[in-house]
């Protein structure tokens, strides 16, 4: 099958990260003095099983990422393209995609969950709850196979989980032995008395649980919907797989996007005082007064009309949908870029007394220069701890946006939309509860171990900077 | 302290008239009013007549900045900066895009705000104290760690869904109270329990955190170890030496939110449906009526920067060592 590449503008920043985030990787790696605090940070039990957890989810994100447009038709020698952008992901997931019902069944369910008029044979007509078109198909009785058939699958789930978990173990003890040069069964030994600088056991742990419960998830999505489906009939479990990418963006490209104002503007206050302080105080100061979510609701109106009115600008509703989720990016960045300004200019207040920087100005090195070479790395720790600090806040705030409707795109799959549409159904009797509750695990995973990684990060690089206030948005509202 | 204080408010009507231009830029700079009415009036093909018609009612047809056509000092008024935009300073807010008066709709929505958010801020600060003030008793201990990860954890899930479950547990399954609504007078209490509840929870877990390292970080110093030397108890140093002295970085935090508490919480009045200013923003965003949305804008500045001065104010209060020069 052709395909054509196709980069979304997000996708761009993504991978713009990735490669960012390797380079850095590669220019700590050989220099003892930033290794330091990292070393630090792998040293943290919580810190080292979040991350093993972020990277699952980044992992998920980083698939979802690749996107390409399947060729439909080939018309004299020229491929045509679908309009319709799909990612890695969703190849790899296509089953959950296409196996669509009529409209909600309950998690693992084999029935409709609202009854349906059907024609019986002799004419007469019933209401009944339909067999679901793809949930459970493979089981001629329902009634009698459905327990033994779960049972079975996590059963399946399980032992493969066990089989993977332990080549992993083995693998992980095999190589930490080799580089030491011991022999892998005091290493075993080693990282389960937890007696390892890098805390190898709650990696281990961590991995197991997520195995234990992961595997067996995969052995169910196979034949049923896990988490249930939604009003148009779309697997719970394929949203919440695609939300993650949503949160991820807006946590990372938030603070990435902005973080060039942030720095040019906090250091030059900083550095420069007088007038250029006055001013870049005054616009932050003007930008802060603003309450949050005031500016984004406005901000983002404001875009809307914009878009409505130059459809030309956006070929597709993927790209439509991939500018507004940028543009959210943009516009949750203004609000909240400075406050990381306020802690570079005083960071940079600070720095422009020391020493080395008055010797710096006594050999007549111009202030560009020092900016750069002098200031800018010794400010890099506030950066990176606002970078990870900043995230989880970001992915609450989207839910709480899309709520209000100021979010992304509605065609965009996020834990905002999830949950939005979700709420509708609240005062349904019985209640559709699967989208909240699937919405709720994975974003509750996806924050908390971003929080603890933040928090290993922050004590590793500032123990001195206090737990930043929780983000004003999400407590503001809530 | 005087000269001060007028400093600041000075200071401030420039920050305003900031806020002001940039809330103007972002609304007509973008998209001009035309645009505006065409998204307003929805459909693809809208006659400029009926474009005309609806910036005619709404003030939004003259020119943005100066008027040539008027005279004197009609050209600088008979703007559309003017009307929209500098008669905010008055609280002159006009009407709103469906033709309401905003003023008196602040006026009269503003009180179920506060009949929510006081409760919830006083409530909330007595709750968050406590709860610090008592991890930092048994610092270093299970009571302590347990009581962080738990934290961790509340500060982890969303908002919507204290509010969701709560209002499931509460309101659906227990039948305590009522899930939504809102009366008169003290009537209204039966339907403001559960959101005051839900909004102190939903706080704890951010909040009693921070007040945590706050008074962890007073700890440790000095005077409280002479206090400790000096033969106090645990709990009079506590209470009378860290308490007091945590309260300064606690004001930085809670004096600037007293002001705002008017503008209500989006969505917990939206969830509960509560007629306060944070459902009324929520209605102007969803049906983009961007005249209130501006005028809510300039009245979340306005009450922030008060906050802000309350918030020195009340330094010089607490802390004798601090003089405003």
């Amino acid at each position: 099958m052709t395909f054509e590449i196709e980069v979304l503008w997000t996708d761009w920043l993504v991978w713009l990260l990735v490669v960012s985030a390797v380079g850095y990787g590669l220019f700590v790696r050989s220099r003892p003095h930033l290794r330091a605090p990292w070393t630090r940070v792998a040293r943290s039990a919580s810190g080292m099983a979040a991350l093993t957890m972020l990277s699952v989810f980044v992992l998920i994100g980083l698939l979802d990422s690749i996107h390409y447009r399947p060729a439909i038709s080939v018309k004299d020698g020229k491929t045509i393209y679908s309009v319709e952008v799909r990612s890695v992901l969703d190849r790899v997931a296509w089953s959950l995609r296409v196996r669509k019902e009529k409209t909600y069944s309950a998690p693992l369910a084999t029935q409709l969950y609202s009854k349906e008029t059907v024609v019986l044979p002799d004419g007469r007509e019933t209401r009944v709850y339909p067999r679901l078109q793809f949930g459970g198909a493979h089981l001629a009785d329902p009634d009698a196979d459905w327990a033994g058939d779960v049972t079975k699958r996590v059963v399946q789930g399980v032992a493969a989980a066990l089989v993977a978990w332990t080549l992993l173990a083995v693998l992980l003890c095999a190589w930490i032995a080799r580089r030491r040069g011991v022999h892998v069964v005091a290493i075993w030994r080693a990282v389960w008395r937890g007696e390892t600088a890098v805390p190898w056991r709650a990696v281990l742990i961590t991995l197991a649980v997520m195995l234990a419960a992961g595997a067996p998830l995969l052995a169910l999505a196979a034949k049923y919907h896990v988490f249930g489906t939604d009003k148009v009939g779309l697997d719970v479990f394929y949203q919440s797989l695609k939300s993650i990418r949503t949160g991820l963006v807006i946590g990372t490209l938030t603070t990435l996007v902005t973080l060039p104002f942030a720095l040019i503007f906090g250091i030059m206050a900083g550095y420069f005082r007088a007038w250029v302080d006055d001013i870049i105080q005054y616009v932050y100061t003007t930008l802060s007064s603003i309450p949050g979510v005031l500016l984004i609701a406005a901000a983002v109106l404001t875009m809307q009309v914009f878009i409505e009115n130059h459809p030309e600008l956006f070929p597709t509703t993927d790209r439509r949908a991939d500018a507004r989720l940028l543009a959210l990016c943009l516009i949750l960045g203004i609000t909240s870029w400075t406050g990381l300004c306020r802690l570079l200019r005083g960071e940079a207040l600070k720095l422009r007394e020391m020493e080395y920087i008055q010797a710096a100005r006594a050999f007549a090195v111009s202030d560009w220069r020092i900016m750069v070479r002098h200031i800018l790395p010794n400010v890099m720790h506030i950066v990176l701890i606002a970078l990870v600090m900043d995230f989880s806040g970001l992915v609450l705030a989207e839910a709480v946006l899309s709520y209000v409707g100021v979010g992304v795109d509605p065609s965009t799959i996020s834990f905002g939309t999830m949950i939005n549409s979700a709420r509708l159904e609240m005062a349904r009797e019985p209640m559709v509860w699967w989208s909240l509750v699937a919405a709720f695990c994975f974003m509750l995973l996806m924050v908390l171990s971003a929080n603890l990684f933040a928090d290993a990060v922050r004590d590793a690089f500032d123990p001195r900077i206090r737990a930043a206030r929780p983000f004003r948005l999400a407590s503001q509202k809530a | 302290m005087t000269a001060y204080l007028l400093r600041r408010l000075i200071y401030s009507v420039f920050i305003l008239a900031g806020v002001n231009f940039f809330t103007f830029a972002l609304f007509f700079f973008l998209n001009s009013p035309d645009d505006i009415a065409r998204a307003q009036l929805g459909a693809k093909r809208v006659t400029p007549e009926a474009v005309a018609k609806w910036k005619q009612e709404r003030g939004y047809d003259g020119p943005l900045f100066y008027n040539e056509k008027a005279s004197g000092a009609g050209r600088m008024t008979d703007t559309i900066f003017f009307e929209k935009s500098v008669k905010l300073f008055a609280f002159e807010f006009g009407r709103s895009d469906q033709g309401r008066n905003i003023g008196f709709d602040i006026g009269t929505r503003m009180w179920a705000s506060l009949a929510i958010q006081l409760p919830v801020f006083l409530v909330g600060i007595a709750v968050f104290v406590t709860l610090a003030l008592l991890m930092a008793f048994f610092r270093a201990t299970y009571v302590d760690f347990w009581g962080v990860v738990l934290c961790v954890v509340m500060m982890s899930i969303s908002g919507l869904f204290y509010i969701i479950g709560g209002q499931y547990l509460v309101g659906k399954l227990l039948n305590l109270v009522p899930i939504s609504g809102y009366d008169d007078g003290l009537n209204a209490v039966k339907f403001l329990i559960l959101p005051v509840v839900i909004g102190v929870v939903a706080g704890i877990g951010g909040n009693a955190r921070w007040y945590r390292t706050i008074f962890i970080e007073e700890i440790n110093k000095d005077y409280v170890r002479t206090a400790r030397s000096k033969g106090l108890s645990e709990i009079r140093v506590l209470f009378r030496h860290v308490l007091q002295n945590a309260m300064i970085p606690i004001l930085t935090g809670v004096v600037v939110v007293i002001p705002t508490l008017f503008l209500g919480a989006l969505v917990t009045e939206s969830f509960f449906g509560i007629p306060g200013l944070g459902s009324y923003t929520i209605d102007a965003i969803q049906s983009q009526d961007f005249a209130i949305v501006r005028a809510m804008v300039f009245l979340g500045s306005v009450l922030y920067i008060i906050g802000l001065i309350l918030t020195d104010v009340s330094y010089t209060l607490v802390d004798p060592r601090v003089r405003f020069e």
